[in-house]
């Protein structure tokens, strides 16, 4: 299907779902793009994995009781975030494994808890594998309000999600309260989390999160830069993502998530320092961080052909 | 007013005692050496001296006031593994973190927030590098990031945990000058080393600690073998008294 075509059924009447579809999943990767950059450099991804499993419990049942499954799923989603907050405060417990039997056991509650919603079958595909089909109108307020809030609250505390990341012990001693800096985080990609659940599907919205914020760690060694790059990427791959699923009518979550890795993978190979390709057979004189002393740490494999 | 003031802490960890009856001064312009064998509680005092840890008993005074975090008027450099060198930050960047809980929430940094950074960075001679992402920098060189980091506040008093760690001896030799002017600058600083030579050659005075304060003096005093050898735990043939030249 040419670009045209994609643009004509956007503004199709008839087809009204495909623009919302576009818009909650641009907005989603927008948003993912920014608070995975903080869950690539803590490492933390097993959280974002933890509460991904953990809002299933809650979206089943919203989805039975026919309530907003974002509301459900984010309400799931935080008391884990809080769980897991408190949990790892306390280094001594191996919070890993904790997280595995809550996660493990959330995801069971929800599949029970639908099972007795009739037609579940249907609707648990959906869940598990994102559909854009059946957003209410209501999601694409709600998604577009909490994104707004998530990314208000990051660019409010940036400075200290940074200090943290950089250095508990001394965040501690500035008189910084780690504690609830990790709450506020652990909250933001859980709501991260939920309102990508809609396009994205459950398996796969921790790709979201972590494949574009690694694609652009990748690409530069300034903070500032990879939290512009991160969403750029994650929006781009939902919009290419979205065009390619239209038209191969393939399922949106993972042809976004494929787009995402594909450009991932280009990082991996041609990122201008850090790159496979580009470390191998390295143009010496690439730009460096200000200050002379980047050569080429092997002048031997410098090209002279 | 002593800069520094600890009487009769005593700390508790997982129920067992660690420090005991501690009692520590520091004036202005001393660069004081915290000496003891692994698990001695160096790294426990210092925390306890920050606030970071809950005290069983004693008080902790700095510029004649209890410390609060973030208030007192007092600089940390922990050890240079607490800090993750592989984030995506400029080493003018990481020195300005040291100020977050000063700037203030929902703040950013000012002119002399600024000032207060290119002052650090003068001072522990990094100005050059300052654009560079930490993670391309030698050990020495993180060193001073983090003592620059500590500097942007502008304390009077400087702790120290184990700066030498790892580091060459023309480096040590460079950041014990770095200390020892540091000190002569109207600051009070506590190092903890397990480098005894570099001890002895640059404190003014050294404490020795292994649960509870075995000596203090200055290392002139320190020549007996006695309090090495009870706070080490070694025989009096060891070449670790050769090493602080004690017999
Ligand atoms: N979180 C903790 N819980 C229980 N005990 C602890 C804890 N941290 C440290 N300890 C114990 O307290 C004692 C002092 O530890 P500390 O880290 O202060 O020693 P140190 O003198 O800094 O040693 P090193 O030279 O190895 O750095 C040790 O015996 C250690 O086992
Ligand atoms: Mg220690």
């Amino acid at each position: 299907m040419s670009i045209t075509d994609f643009l004509t059924d956007l503004l199709n009447p008839d087809l009204a779902f495909l623009p919302k579809a576009l818009a909650i999943a641009v907005m989603s990767s927008i948003v993912c793009g920014v608070v995975g950059c903080y869950v690539v450099l803590r490492g933390m991804a097993f959280i974002g994995d933890a509460v991904a499993h953990a809002v299933f419990p809650g979206v089943a049942v919203a989805f039975v009781l026919q309530g907003s499954l974002v509301l459900g799923g984010a309400v799931a989603g935080v008391a884990t975030a809080l769980l897991i907050a408190v949990f790892s405060q306390n280094r001594r417990v191996k919070e890993d494994s904790i997280i595995g039997v809550f996660l493990v056991g959330a995801f069971a509650l929800g599949i029970v808890i639908i099972s007795q919603a009739p037609g579940y079958a249907g609707s648990l595909q959906q869940f598990l594998f994102g559909s854009i089909t059946g957003i209410p109108d209501r999601d694409l307020y709600v998604v577009g309000g909490a994104g707004l809030v998530i990314l208000g609250l990051v660019l409010a505390l940036h400075k200290e999600f940074v200090a943290v990341c950089l250095d508990r012990e001394m965040s501690r001693a500035m008189g910084l309260s780690v504690f609830w800096l990790d709450i506020v985080l652990y909250v933001l990609v859980t709501l991260a989390v939920v309102i990508s659940l809609q396009t994205i599907g459950n398996i796969l919205v921790l790709a979201l999160l972590i494949t574009p914020a690694a694609a652009a760690r990748l690409l530069t060694d300034r903070l500032g830069l990879m939290m512009l790059l991160a969403p750029l990427i994650g929006g781009a791959s939902a919009v290419v993502g979205l065009y390619l699923s239209w038209s191969y009518d393939t399922p949106v979550g993972g042809t976004i998530v494929l787009v995402a890795t594909v450009v991932f993978l280009a990082a991996w190979l041609f990122a201008p320092r850090h790159g496979l390709l580009t470390r191998r057979w390295g143009r010496p004189g690439v730009p460096g961080a200000g200050d002379d002393a980047n050569s080429s740490p092997c002048p031997a494999l410098s090209p002279t052909t | 007013m002593r800069a520094l003031d600890v009487e009769g802490l005593d700390v508790d960890l997982g129920g067992r005692p660690v420090l005991r009856d501690i009692r520590l001064h520091l004036d202005r312009g001393e660069l004081v050496g915290l000496l003891g064998p692994n698990g001695a509680g160096k790294t426990t005092l210092l925390r306890a001296i920050l606030a970071l840890t809950r005290t069983r008993g004693g008080t902790v005074t700095v510029e004649g006031k209890p410390v609060r975090p973030g208030r007192s008027e007092i600089g940390y450099v922990p050890q240079r593994h607490e800090f993750t060198w592989d984030f995506p930050i400029s080493v003018d960047q990481a020195v300005m973190s040291g100020r977050t809980g000063r700037i203030g929430l929902l703040r950013r940094p000012g002119v002399a927030d600024w000032r207060a950074v290119g002052d650090a960075l003068d001072r522990v001679q990094l100005t050059g590098l300052r654009h560079r992402p930490v993670g391309e920098l030698s050990g020495g060189q993180r060193q001073r990031v983090l003592v620059a980091r500590a500097l942007a506040l502008a304390p009077r008093t400087l702790l120290l945990d184990e700066p030498f760690t790892g580091l060459d001896m023309p480096t040590q030799e460079l950041l014990g000058d770095l200390f020892t002017s540091l000190a002569a600058e109207d600051r009070a600083v506590l190092m903890t080393t397990h480098d005894l030579v570099a001890a002895v050659d640059s404190c003014t005075r050294l404490v020795l600690l292994n649960g509870r304060i075995i000596a203090d003096g200055r290392p002139v005093d320190l020549q007996d073998a006695e309090p090495w050898t009870k706070t080490f735990g070694v025989s009096h043939t060891s070449p670790l008294l050769k090493l602080v030249r004690a017999t």
